[in-house]
């Protein structure tokens, strides 16, 4: 499951898309975790979270089920309000009113663990979709655009099926697109390959994996840890809430930092 | 006894007066009653405590009253409370709006929220106001599984027209009861009343069973 080498079809001229232009900024502030705090009723489950992820960085969150992983990465975007603390992307914080929120969300493209496509409309609709809702694009024009993210996605002959017709890996890769199609300057993956059988999961890792070349700033919940150590910039385990790890992925692989830490890598 | 044609072909003209006036009333009523359970539906499933009591006070009222005491309401005990006058026709087309309404209500509500959630954050997480979700992303899914139940109310308050018998206004089955009482040929009449009526919802199951093959049901 190690073998996401570079493929010399994922060099090919034009593969690398606009989305380049996020590293122009590398090293800025991307997203900012201030003391951030979110309970699902009396169960605390972001505990006072400081953490700061640049632009460019490709950050993988590894931890036990439960640990918050998701939900961190679902305040980013502010599909789950956080209850203390305060949480700021692209220099907009998430407490700045629904208006500020939807920038947000703008920058912030989303892949889901269960693809949630729109099932009423074809892979080329489905990518057209965001920027005709939110950019305001011309039917046309947001339709080659889509185009293209589906040939960058490999899916240039899928164009016109339904999400009913594709595989699991290949509804990833329409759902990556899609959500490049608004062309965020942040990705965030909630377990993109947890609902896939293994022989799919490398076509949708593989697609990430350029995305990471690119330049894009992503964070990445994931149990691949094959992954981690060969695209992830920086690994980070959480436990009850909390931040226990932050590191290089493969130096914290190979030298896990401590018991907690080498227990949960003998399970994945 | 034998069955007389004749009967049949007389009365068929004013019969046909009747069924113009019951499509008329059915076709009045529901598209009042579908924008009114658009409104209280959502407003049932997404609206805040004040706005989901109001509809939820809405819907247990009208289904928990006969649509003959509420259409007698609208036609006698509205206007003495309101000093308005309230033709026949009107509290017809108005008692379907209302009672339908409250029964699309539930259907609208219940179909919107068996969409999966994860649709509705898709479109949120693009940056989309939570109304253009409704209305683009989750609103296209629910409308699918809204159809069968849909078409049900449909003929429901198709056939409801004919309790309003009791305000006296002409759709098909008062036509049917006055020309009954004429000439004292119920077998004839009222044979005829039902072919029509069946007729009538031949054809809407018809039209609903074709929206549903056009459509792709998900």
């Amino acid at each position: 499951m190690n073998e996401i080498a570079h493929r010399s079809d994922m060099e090919r001229p034009g593969f690398r898309g606009s989305n380049a232009a996020s590293t122009g900024r590398a090293g800025m502030n991307m997203v900012e975790f201030k003391a951030v705090t979110k309970r699902f009723g009396k169960t605390v489950v972001l505990d006072k979270v400081d953490l700061t992820i640049r632009t460019g960085e490709v950050v993988v969150l590894i931890g036990p089920s439960g640990s918050g992983k998701s939900t961190l990465i679902r305040c980013i975007n502010a599909l789950e309000q956080i209850d203390g603390g305060d949480l700021v992307v692209d220099d907009i914080s998430v407490l700045a009113g629904s208006a500020k929120v939807r920038e947000i969300r703008q920058e912030a493209g989303m892949v889901f663990q269960q693809f949630n496509l729109f099932p009423q409309l074809t892979a080329l609709q489905n990518v057209a979709f965001g920027p005709r809702q939110v950019r305001g694009t011309p039917k046309h024009q947001a339709e080659q655009q889509a185009e293209a993210l589906l040939a960058k996605v490999g899916l240039a002959a899928r164009a016109q099926h339904y999400p009913s017709e594709l595989s699991g890996g290949q509804q990833q890769r329409v759902a990556i697109a899609r959500a490049l199609a608004v062309k965020p300057k942040l990705m965030l993956f909630d377990e993109p390959t947890s609902a896939l059988d293994p022989e799919l999961r490398q076509e949708v890792l593989r697609v990430m994996q350029t995305l990471a070349e690119e330049g894009m700033t992503m964070i990445v919940v994931t149990h691949e840890m094959g992954f981690a150590r060969k695209v992830g910039t920086r690994m980070i385990f959480m436990e009850h809430g909390k931040i226990a790890v932050d590191g290089p992925p493969a130096e914290l692989l190979d030298n896990p930092p401590n018991e907690r830490f080498r227990e949960f890598l003998k399970h994945v | 006894m034998d069955f007389d044609w004749s009967v049949i072909l007389t009365a068929l003209p004013a019969l046909a007066q009747g069924a113009k006036l019951t499509v008329f009333i059915t076709v009045v009523g529901l598209a009042g009653g579908v924008a009114v359970g658009l409104l209280f539906g959502l407003m049932r499933a997404y609206g805040n405590k004040m706005l989901s009591g109001i509809a939820f006070g809405y819907v247990e009222f009208v289904r928990g009253t006969p649509i003959v005491v509420q259409v007698m309401f609208i036609y006698f005990a509205l206007p003495v409370l309101l000093n308005v006058r309230v033709d026949a026709m009107t509290a017809a087309i108005t008692a379907i709006v209302v009672n339908s309404g409250a029964y699309i209500a539930e259907i609208v509500r219940g179909a919107f929220l068996s969409v999966p959630r994860g649709l509705r954050e898709a479109g949120l997480a693009l940056g989309m106001p939570v109304w253009r979700v409704l209305a683009f992303v989750v609103g296209p899914v629910a409308f699918r599984r809204m159809t069968p139940p849909l078409g049900n109310q449909f003929i429901v308050s198709l056939k409801d027209t004919s309790l309003f018998i009791v305000i006296g206004v002409g759709e098909l089955t008062r036509q049917g009861q006055e020309i009954m009482a004429a000439n004292f040929r119920a077998v004839e009449i009222w044979s005829a009343v039902a072919a029509i009526y069946l007729v009538m919802i031949g054809v809407l199951t018809f039209s609903l069973r074709m929206i549903e093959k056009r459509m792709r049901i998900l």
